[in-house]
């Protein structure tokens, strides 16, 4: 068989178990691709030994005629998943050298459903950012081009996009804390999905704002992040937030029939100075819902405005709290003392050189945010008005709504550099469509849509009601299907 | 809300990282452009309203009392900077 690698995961088992292909081939196919696409810097741990070994082993496991729906699949890895033994990094250099002596539960999962890993992917350091430009490894690049400059995969869950977008792998592995698989799916023509909080168990997994992390599958198509959720989620012990409730048959769900189901469109996403194509996009979304049978209604969601900065108050509160474990004590790496330093000198200088300028950044608005005197004024309030913008939520789904379709980003990828020069919060504007998702725990979708004037994929984000990803899967499928989005970039790298 | 350089020193320094004088002007300054945007919540009518505590409605898992975990003080100190005798080793804390 030919071009292996744009195999999609559907039909990769479906040729592996009638023998046309073996998972050794699939695999060594996606390591000759990733080999050749350094210029994307999305691999940046390569794998190729523990990928041949599974290989082999999937294929066994396939001969004896029992062997699960990722069992063979190539799959590429976020760098912020524990894996054992494996560099695990979360992008950042105070990680440098970390082999951690555990799997973490979600890559352990894959592991034990027979997926083969090809190595670990790039992403913002510690999952901050949207446009996987704070990584200590250095940019991911998006493989789509229209002239001469690099564009952005998207954050932070750059690398993962950018692998599954250049079929470098049939899958991979993101992390949402604010929109981190959504905006890079969009930004790279392929699909994502943020779980229910509590889906998918997050040991294992280094934490950012803990009460808003969720691991979540990217891939080629609707099908294939659905066969990857269903292998990724389940009851885990090991993560008391871990939802212990039975795990559907996901890709079973995929019936694409979404008569008589009620979308929702909130009128507070429609943002001033919102491009056109956009807008249009949008409009387009809700007519195909509406030709695929479904009762389009316009909804409320008041507090939408209040959404960043309610996430820019609790996420750097979080991230201070686990990010104190940097300290140079137990694992990472450890600045260089001088004479006579201690044990305070240690911590300063090892925190300094090892986290970037945006996690420090963070690290501090999340120090002052929780600390005496403003823990009221800003950590107090920012968790009532998330009480609201949760409830603005549980209203629409009360009143009958099914799913709610939103742009998933303001705007198309931009190149990489081009907002060096803007403030912080410029950035933060791109999670402005997937960050109420977070803050109220539900489970959203981007699937892609179309394309803007230049020819750069645009995705359409649609979110579920709790626990309800199966129905939003199925939503997503017949929005896959009427917007028929097919294009792929072009080979440069 | 206005932050200067005397408490952008402070945070630093409650967060464990070095900041050099130099710099406490810009990072003074970008505090303020965050803390601007993130004033926005002061406008939001929030009297009555519960602050968050957990965004599913469900109860933590409970578990015996137990020891279920231990005896791998090798594997604990594997990633160590520093590590002798079987602890974590670090500067001097007691004169």
């Amino acid at each position: 068989m030919s071009d292996l690698t744009k195999l999609k995961i559907a039909e990769a088992r479906d040729a592996l178990r009638k023998g046309d292909v073996t998972s050794l081939e699939l695999t060594e196919a996606c390591l000759g691709a990733i080999d050749a696409a350094d210029a994307l810097g999305a691999f940046v741990h390569k794998t190729p030994e523990i990928a041949t070994e599974r290989a082999r082993a999937a294929d066994d496991r396939i001969k004896s005629g029992d062997a699960p729906d990722l069992c063979g699949i190539p799959l590429g890895i976020k760098d912020l998943f524990c894996t054992e033994a494996v560099p695990s990094q979360a992008a950042s250099k105070i990680l440098t050298d970390f082999r951690p002596e555990y799997e973490s539960t979600v890559s352990a999962k894959l592991r034990d459903a027979g997926a083969v890993m090809l190595g670990k992917l790039n992403m913002d350091e510690f999952a901050m950012g949207s446009s996987n430009e704070t990584s200590t490894y250095g940019n991911a690049v998006n493989p789509w081009k229209v002239d001469d400059r690099s564009l952005t995969p998207g954050g932070s869950s750059g690398g993962s996009a950018s692998a599954v977008a250049a079929d470098l792998c049939l899958g991979a592995t993101g992390t949402d804390t604010g929109g981190s698989i959504r905006q890079p799916a969009a930004f790279t023509g392929i699909t994502g999905l943020k779980p229910t909080y509590g889906r998918c168990s997050r040991w294992g997994i280094i934490a950012f704002a803990s009460s808003l992390d969720q691991a979540g599958p990217m891939a080629k198509d609707v099908r294939d992040t659905a066969i990857l959720l269903s292998a990724m989620c389940g009851h885990d012990e090991k993560d008391s937030t871990s939802a212990d409730l039975p795990v559907p048959d996901f890709e079973a769900a995929l019936t694409g029939d979404i008569k008589g189901k009620t979308i929702g469109i909130p009128r507070e996403y429609r943002m001033e100075g919102m491009p056109e194509e956009i807008e249009a996009l949008w409009a387009e979304g809700r007519k195909m819902l509406e030709d695929a049978g479904a009762k389009v209604v316009d909804i409320s969601l008041p507090h939408t405005k209040y959404a960043l900065p309610t996430y820019y108050v609790i996420a750097p509160a979080e991230a201070s709290s686990n990010l104190a474990r940097y300290d140079g004590v137990r694992f990472g790496r450890r600045a260089k003392l001088d004479q006579g330093d201690g044990i305070v000198e240690m911590y300063e200088k090892t925190r300094a050189e090892g986290f970037g300028a945006e996690v420090k950044r963070r690290v501090m608005v999340g120090t002052y945010v929780l600390s005496a005197g403003f823990y009221d004024a800003y950590y107090n309030r920012a968790r009532k008005v998330r009480t609201l913008i949760k409830r603005d939520f549980d209203e629409a789904f009360d009143q009958g709504v099914d799913a709610i379709l939103t742009p998933t980003t303001p705007s198309a990828a931009f190149g990489l550099g081009e907002m060096t020069e803007a403030d912080p919060v410029q950035m933060y504007l791109n999670d402005v469509f997937t960050v109420t998702v977070n803050l109220a725990g539900l489970p959203g979708i981007s699937v892609p849509a179309g394309t803007d004037k230049q020819g750069l994929p645009l995705g359409l984000q649609l979110i579920g009601r709790p626990w309800e990803e199966a129905d939003l899967l199925n939503t997503a499928y017949a929005l896959e299907q009427a917007a028929g989005f097919v294009s792929k970039p072009t080979k440069w790298w | 809300m206005s932050i200067d350089e005397s408490t952008a020193r402070k945070v630093a320094h409650l967060a464990r990282i070095r900041v050099e004088e130099d710099e406490l002007p810009a990072l003074a300054s970008e505090f303020n452009t965050i803390l601007g945007f993130i004033e926005q919540l002061q406008e939001v009518d929030v009297d009555g309203v519960e602050p968050m505590v957990s965004v599913t409605p469900m109860r933590l898992k409970r578990r015996e009392d137990v020891v279920t975990d231990g005896s791998q003080a090798a594997k604990v100190l594997s990633n160590a900077p520093d590590a002798r005798e079987g602890f974590f080793a670090v500067p001097k804390v007691v004169e």
